[in-house]
């Protein structure tokens, strides 16, 4: 595929199809305060649900004295681990195949673990009854890193489990153990980087939350839910709660940010939906923030250790990364079944060679379980951080330029389609222009003149860069599926009589703006204006079935779905045009939003006169209408790339590092709205910088969550968020629909490591290698002073 | 207790426990949901409405700490001649993704542009610090701001 600077659109501005920098159709709403998030559905004789959760870590649970609780006015129900038993819902299963704890039975596990839940007429009643619940604790050792959980004489945490006699929760290997071995005997230098990469929480600015609405009298369930997948979810509540599928409707209302954060189902939506069962009224649950950091779907917590093989000139022979993975109480990543480390195995990078091997391991601890793909494909921010951290490092460890290591390492474009040596077939690249073009942006070759006579007067200045490559848009049905169910998607479009459509998605937008994206496909593909286009996605009884949005497979996936999709009606619409013009379908040409007779340019008609005639006068061997449903299957992921560059002051007094430029190069294929693939880029490099710089989950040694609020979990504000500067290259994917990759993470997956780059590249003449993230000011210090 | 306030131009007489915040009061009592709740720990500025003109955190003030006031929120935000410059600077620069840090980011930014009408960068980004996003990096809302203080300047005409 040829790779561009820029792409130009095909339809005029007042089509607006793929290219254009349309205005979004949400934001009507979102400024006047009148969108509708999970905790604006309010119904009548709604009941509010708070939960009770463990103030320890780690301990038996003997005993829990509801009997204060039920006496205050407004309480209804008191819930625990031992009537959800009686109902055999006090574990559900999670989507890596383990079972988690809904209310806890025997132990708790993690602190903030769901214990009971109140239910009463009022919130502020609600919270007020937890205090009057008296449980008793038996405490055990907490573990809270799991390199003790591996210990032999480590108390084991799953008890629940009876064949099972220690903390592992999996181990998962990719690659060519041997082919490697071979590689690294023939090396003539060997680079390690140890890391690890912390536990973050996606924390999305709205919290999860639920509104349960089960009747008592038809047994529907309608079910309000903050759902990245509501299509999923639909048929996992089926299978956990036995309710009939065909009676559950999940609406996932706007959603206030997601980032991964709600594709699992969590304890609190399990008991809402059974109070609701049970008492027949409707029950809402929102998260507090403090219930959304410490029980809810946490991302990354690997410990990597990655190797580089090279030869003499600098040219990589192989990788070799072995992996721990923190997993805490539960193993409930979000993530392809296959897949145990997700897609980390995406952890050759950029990079050509023949070789690679990874091994992973999880480990339980007594930490909120979780594992989602925050703001990432599976893993693949972790893969990405340690090969850009290792290829930097290797580049010193020669005395090569960390950009000439990478331009003589770098797959190259007629490479592709090209099979790593773990097994994905990278569809298109180009990484030397995107890296070129980075480079130019940023200056790099006076920066590094400028970083040389720095250092002669003592000042600090690093340069780092990453030219990352991602796998994204899960995926073919033949390898990804998410607990069974394959991992297509799915659009329904339906043309109206006056030439206005409506279309309807299995994905499901948490601010990505598919209401206008999408209906740009549709514009570009029928040359129907992309205004006249409504968008309906988050409402499982009005949409077809698809797995919902994260992995940033919503354009991979659901755009190929509607881009397919378009096209069959175009065909249709062919039909009707020859009906219409009396001529023969095959001489008939297209151009965006109209059929001509070939070589008689005025015998035409719009695709709003063939909408039109396809419910008034449509072609007698023909359906009437115009109408139909796709779902996509896609023959394979997309990878996309670019090379981000950050320059950083670093003052060696304090460790205090400021970033000057940011420069982010991205490649992502075809841009559907340019502006709107602009800010994903800025969100994600913000959420980038906040890991690199200061946002972390940690915990005490009795397993207290440090991080629990947002005064302590620090996520950047507009004043310490660096400005960004943004380029891009254009590399169509080859297989998909449009030439889309998806973008709404390629930020966050490849920046990190440029961030931390830059410090290290800042030090690196002082021996300094590796300070793990967050790189605080005293991890800096300290790395300088032991240097 | 019983305490008065008048929200968006119009008078409201409400009974609440003293405990009630702000922020249910609007959210609940009153049906305004624009009003967003982010955070417990006046963090996040999601619940930010105006309070006589200044900028507050709802979720961390009483309603009855606001008897006799004059409180705007996101939807008293246009006017009789449609969206104010702020809101229409916020589309017209794609500073929202999601929404939902959007009416308090807009409020702080309406109270800025009434006290600085030609703020530079920084200015604008201090201002929006006590209110965090999480989608855009801050980047397309700096602009929003630029766009609608080239606006007010410009008689009410795009910046």
């Amino acid at each position: 595929m040829q790779t561009t600077t820029h792409h130009q659109p095909t339809t005029s501005p007042e089509i607006g199809g793929v290219g254009h920098s349309i205005p979004r159709v949400e934001d009507a709403r979102f400024v006047q305060g009148a969108g509708n998030y999970l905790d604006d559905v309010n119904l009548p004789g709604m009941l509010h649900m708070a939960i009770l959760r463990s103030p320890v870590a780690h301990a038996n649970l003997v005993s829990i004295d509801d009997s204060a609780a039920m006496e205050l006015d407004g309480v209804l129900a008191v819930v625990t681990g031992e009537l959800m038993a009686a109902h055999n819902l006090a574990w559900m299963p999670t989507l890596s195949g383990d079972t988690q704890a809904v209310l806890a039975t025997d132990k708790v596990r993690y602190q903030g673990q769901e214990v009971a839940c109140v239910i009463a007429t009022d919130r502020y009643i609600a919270e007020d009854a937890l205090r009057l619940i008296d449980v008793e604790y038996e405490e055990l050792e907490p573990i809270t890193n799991p390199q003790r959980s591996l210990e032999a004489d480590a108390p084991l945490i799953r008890t629940d489990k009876e064949d099972v006699t220690d903390n592992v929760s999996f181990t998962w290997e990719a690659g060519d153990q041997a082919a490697t071995d071979a590689a690294f005997a023939q090396a003539s230098k060997v680079v390690t980087l140890e890391t690890h990469y912390p536990r973050s929480h996606p924390s999305p600015l709205e919290t999860c939350g639920i509104v349960a609405d089960v009747n008592p009298a038809t047994g529907q369930a309608t079910i309000y839910m903050t759902s990245q997948a509501p299509h999923a979810h639909r048929t996992l509540f089926a299978l956990v709660a036995g309710l009939p599928e065909q009676n559950i409707r999940i609406i996932s209302p706007d959603i206030g940010g997601g980032f991964g954060n709600k594709v699992p189902i969590y304890p609190g939506y399990v008991v809402a939906t059974a109070a609701s069962l049970l008492i027949g009224l409707p029950v809402k649950w929102v998260e507090s923030r403090t219930e959304n950091l410490i029980s809810t779907g946490f991302g990354r917590d690997y410990h990597m250790t990655g190797s580089l093989a090279l030869d003499e000139g600098g040219r990589i022979l192989g990788l070799r990364t072995d992996l721990l993975a923190d997993q805490g109480a539960f193993y409930s990543d979000a993530q392809p079944t296959k897949f145990r480390a997700g897609l980390f195995h995406i952890v050759t990078g950029s990079y050509d060679f023949a070789a690679a091997h990874v091994t992973a391991k999880g480990a339980f601890t007594n930490k909120a379980p979780g594992g989602v793909a925050y703001r990432c494909s599976f893993r693949v921010t972790e893969a990405s951080y340690l090969i850009e951290r290792l290829i930097q490092n290797a580049a010193y460890e020669i005395g090569m330029d960390p950009a000439e290591f990478r331009r003589i390492n770098f797959i190259q474009p007629d490479q592709f389609p090209y099979t790593s040596p773990t097994g994905f077939v990278y569809d298109s690249g180009d990484y030397e222009t995107a890296m070129q073009k980075a480079m130019d942006m940023v200056g790099y070759d006076d920066l590094r003149s400028e970083q040389a006579a720095a250092r002669q007067e003592g000042r600090l200045v690093g340069i780092g860069m990453a030219s990352f490559t991602e796998v994204v848009g899960a995926g073919p049905a033949h390898t990804y599926d998410i607990a069974g169910l394959k991992m297509f998607d799915s659009a329904e479009l339906r043309v109206h009589p006056t030439g206005k459509a409506i279309l309807k998605l299995g994905v499901k937008t948490q601010g990505q703006g598919h209401e206008t994206t999408f209906a740009q496909i549709v514009a570009e593909e029928l040359g129907i204006p992309a205004t006249d286009i409504a968008v309906m996605h988050g409402d499982t009884d009005n949409t077809p079935y698809g797995l919902g949005t994260y992995a940033s497979r919503s354009t991979p996936v659901g755009g190929g779905a509607t881009a397919m999709v378009a096209r069959k009606l175009r065909d249709k619409a062919r039909k009707i045009a020859a009906h219409l013009l009396e001529a023969s379908p095959e001489d008939l040409e297209w151009e965006p939003g109209k059929f001509s007779v070939k070589g008689s340019p005025d015998a035409s008609v719009t695709i709003q006169d063939i909408a039109f005639a396809a419910y008034t006068n449509h072609p007698e061997d023909e359906e009437a209408g115009l109408e139909g449903v796709h779902y996509y299957n896609p023959p394979n992921m997309t990878y996309p790339f670019g090379t981000y560059i950050v320059v950083v002051d670093l003052d060696s007094d304090t460790g205090v590092w400021k970033v000057r430029r940011m420069v982010a190069v991205d490649d992502c294929g075809v841009r559907i709205n340019p502006m709107i693939v602009d800010g994903q880029i800025h969100g994600g490099l913000a959420e980038g910088f906040a890991k690199a710089n200061m946002q972390w989950i940690t915990f005490d040694d009795d397993g207290n969550c440090i991080g629990s609020n947002f005064m302590d979990y620090l996520v950047p504000t507009a004043w310490e968020t660096p400005r960004f500067e943004l380029g891009e290259t254009v590399t169509p994917s080859p297989h998909h629909p449009i030439g889309a990759k998806g973008v709404g993470e390629s930020a966050t997956v490849g920046s990190p490591a440029a961030f931390v780059n830059a410090v290290i590249d800042a030090v690196a003449h002082l021996g300094v290698r590796n300070i793990d993230m967050p790189v605080l000011p005293d991890r800096v210090w300290k790395a300088i002073q032991n240097a | 207790m019983q305490i008065n306030i008048n929200v968006n131009g119009t008078d409201h007489s409400l009974d609440v426990e003293p405990r009630r915040l702000l922020v249910d009061a609007i959210r609940s009592d009153l049906g305004l949901r624009g009003t967003h709740i982010g955070c417990d720990t006046t963090s996040c500025g999601a619940c930010t409405v105006l309070v006589d003109g200044t900028p507050i955190k709802s979720c961390t003030m009483f309603a009855v700490q606001a008897d006799g006031s004059a409180v705007t929120t996101v939807e008293g935000l246009k006017g009789a001649d449609g969206l104010s410059a702020v809101q229409q600077g916020f589309s017209a620069e794609h500073g929202l993704q999601c929404g939902f840090c959007t009416p308090g980011m807009m409020l702080v930014s309406t109270a800025l542009l009434e006290e600085n009408p030609d703020p530079s960068e920084d200015d604008i980004r201090w201002a929006i610090s006590g209110n965090i996003c999480r989608c855009t990096g801050y980047v397309n809302i700096v602009k929003a701001v630029q766009w609608a203080a080239a606006a007010a300047r410009n008689g009410g005409e795009e910046g």
